[in-house]
């Protein structure tokens, strides 16, 4: 294979054809548009299922029934329209089924703008449905990453059982860089025992997300728990750069970890000794790794694309061992690189404990641009 | 004359299992229930069906019926219907759906799905208020009808007038087979079967969206004994809901079974 030119939306939609994809189904919506538009026309070529739904709810049930048959199924959307699917997810969660879900995240909240933001963390990472359930998520910071995490999705959600949503923010949805495509994999031929596909010679079967009894429910909600900490065990990921003798930290995710990136080198080719960790799966979240990075460093400092969503995850790893200092942009700003290195410098020059939560002291930065 | 072999002429449909019911004594569900089964018995798709419960009084429909079944949120039947159907194209899928399901949170997912001609059967149990919850005002409930949530009766001045399902879904090119019945007597019961066998055709058929709207008693919420809620339905139902086919393929109307 070589690598080819292009575009985030787009190699995301042929990733997941390649990764076997069955069917999409999904609901047109800036900055995620061009992967329905690309599987409109590639899916039905290949003699695969394509339905534009008629809003986020309908697709993602859509998804629902699909994903009873076993088939390799995703939706994909941006912030609002991944508001609406919420119920839906909560519902796949409590059926215990395996869904694959792009959200290409635009600046809000409400209808917000189309602009590149990390607005949905929280309502991904931490639910946004309903009930306690744990999807995975994976988050890339470039478009090779954006190619191999839709491909890994699928896998991981059979494993799992699970929800497997890829969330990245509209730049990444948007711009074109060389990367290099899967080769085609066969479609799936035999499905799994739960399936519900006719009961052809069978007793029939049955998905479902309603216990009416509380013990069941109970037993089902410690069952997805017990899965969940599988899943926390095997499929954390992370990429780490200058972590070796770093002496200060930083920390980002998606595009906002790739900026950081430039910053920091940025940083080391002054002479500081900074690393970055960026968490690839911020579900299951590299909880120890931070940790580690705590006790290690003499501060850490949390770039985001929102107003300090991983920023609380980040401190409760971190539990008060080092100060953690927060630079947001939130509302479809990109950082640039030389913002980031100044928080960089900020936090190098600054030592010891700081007064009040970052996010406070971040803000107070901020006024500037209220 | 009396002969001493006895032949069973009315037994349990072989799809439907033998587990009794949670409805409430004199319920037109398990009648609603019985109907489709015989139709499937009858079709011979046991195999190949694939039911879709919602939210409502049957959300444990998928508990009678002896084949795959799933269940669905509120209102989205048709939605999970059409991600079925559309990746098991040769499969029969239907949804059985209330009211308050189909005809208010699930106003957009029932459009659609026939706009689309989705090749799917609905079974619409209108019994003009939401049973589950304890009989709240539905948008099939009768100008006049007292609920829990309308208990002056509906005014339609400030609560609206009841939504016409059949009459409504009938406008979409995508429909093939859109008919009112009713569940009140055994005349009607076996007009209800009849349209319910032709709905199945019509999927059967690759015909596009059937829909059997039914008009089914609540007697718990509407407050009246079995007897009573079916002479309810006769008598101020049907005027509001007329028994009618309001669309029928040209190829199913000249079916004869
Ligand atoms: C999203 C959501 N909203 C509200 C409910 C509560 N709810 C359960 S059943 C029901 C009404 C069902 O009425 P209908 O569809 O008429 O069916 P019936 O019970 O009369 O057979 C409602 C509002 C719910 N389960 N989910
Ligand atoms: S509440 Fe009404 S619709 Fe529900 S089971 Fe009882 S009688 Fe039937």
């Amino acid at each position: 294979m070589v690598k080819e030119l292009l575009k985030g939306n787009i190699a995301i939609a042929e990733a997941a054809v390649r990764a076997g994809l069955q069917a999409y189904f999904g609901y047109p919506i800036t900055p995620q548009t061009e992967l329905l538009e690309y599987l409109s026309k590639r899916m039905p070529e290949l003699g695969r299922t394509f339905v534009q739904a008629e809003s986020e709810l309908g697709a993602i049930n859509m998804v629902y029934g699909a994903a009873c048959t076993g088939v390799r199924v995703m939706s994909s959307s941006s912030s609002p329209g991944i508001s609406l699917m919420m119920e839906g997810l909560s519902y796949i969660a409590g059926t215990e089924l395996p869904v694959v879900l792009i959200d290409v995240m635009r600046g809000g909240p409400g209808l917000g703008n189309i602009a590149p933001s990390q607005q949905d963390y929280n309502q991904i990472v931490h639910g946004g449905g309903h009930g306690d359930y744990y999807p995975i998520v994976l988050a890339p910071a470039n478009i090779q990453e954006a190619i191999d995490l839709t491909v890994l999705a699928f896998d991981l959600a059979e494993k799992y059982r699970s929800i497997v949503i890829v969330l990245l923010d509209g730049s990444l949805g948007q711009m074109m860089e060389p990367a290099e495509l899967p080769p085609m994999q066969p479609l799936r031929e035999s499905y799994p025992e739960w399936a519900t596909r006719g009961a052809i010679g069978r007793e029939r079967r049955i998905h479902t997300s309603i216990y009416l009894n509380p013990v069941e429910q109970e037993k089902t909600n410690l069952r997805i728990l017990q899965r969940w900490q599988e899943v926390k065990k095997n499929e954390v990921r992370y990429k780490s750069y200058f972590l070796e003798d770093a002496e200060y930290v930083v920390i980002g995710f998606g595009t906002a970890g790739r900026v950081a990136l430039s910053a920091v080198r940025a940083a080391r080719a002054e002479g500081n000794k900074v690393g970055l960790l960026r968490p690839v799966t911020l579900a299951p979240f590299p909880a120890q790794q931070i940790e580690a990075l705590a006790g290690s460093s003499k501060g850490i400092l949390v770039v985001e694309m929102n107003s300090g969503q991983m920023l609380d995850d980040v401190m409760a790893c971190v539990k008060g061992r080092t100060p953690v200092h927060f630079y947001g942009r939130p509302g479809g700003i990109v950082p640039l690189p030389d913002e980031v290195l100044v928080e960089i410098h900020r936090m190098t020059e600054k030592s010891g404990r700081l007064n009040g939560h970052p996010r406070d002291q971040w803000l107070e930065r901020m006024v500037q641009h209220i | 004359m009396v002969t001493d072999t006895e032949i069973t002429v009315y037994h349990r449909p072989a799809t439907l299992t033998d587990l009794g019911t949670h409805y409430c004594p004199g319920c037109t569900h398990g009648i609603a229930h019985r109907l489709v089964a015989e139709v499937i018995d009858e079709m011979g798709l046991r195999e190949t069906t694939i039911g879709v419960a919602s939210v409502g009084c049957s959300v444990f429909a998928y508990n009678y019926f002896d084949f795959d079944f799933v269940q669905a949120p509120h209102g989205r039947a048709p939605a999970m219907a059409t991600g079925i159907k559309r990746v098991l194209s040769d499969r029969i899928v239907f949804t059985y759906q209330g009211d308050g399901d189909l005809a208010s949170i699930g106003m957009g997912e029932i459009v659609a799905a026939a706009g689309r001609g989705e090749n799917i059967t609905v079974i619409f149990i209108n019994n003009a208020n939401y049973g589950m919850t304890g009989g709240q005002m539905a948008p099939t409930t009768l100008p006049g009808m007292k609920t829990t949530s309308s208990p002056n009766g509906r005014d339609v001045e400030s609560q609206g007038y009841p939504i016409r399902t059949a009459e409504l879904l009938a406008t979409q090119e995508g429909a093939g087979y859109i008919v009112r019945r009713s569940l009140h007597d055994p005349k009607n019961i076996r007009l209800a079967k009849k349209a319910i066998r032709l709905a199945f055709e019509t999927q059967v058929r690759g015909l596009g969206f059937s829909l059997v709207e039914l008009l089914s008693s609540c007697p718990t919420n509407w407050g009246m004994d079995p007897v009573d809620a079916l002479r309810w339905i006769e008598q101020n139902m049907i005027p509001y809901f007329p028994i009618n086919d309001f669309k029928v393929h040209p190829v199913i109307a000249s079916l004869r079974i």
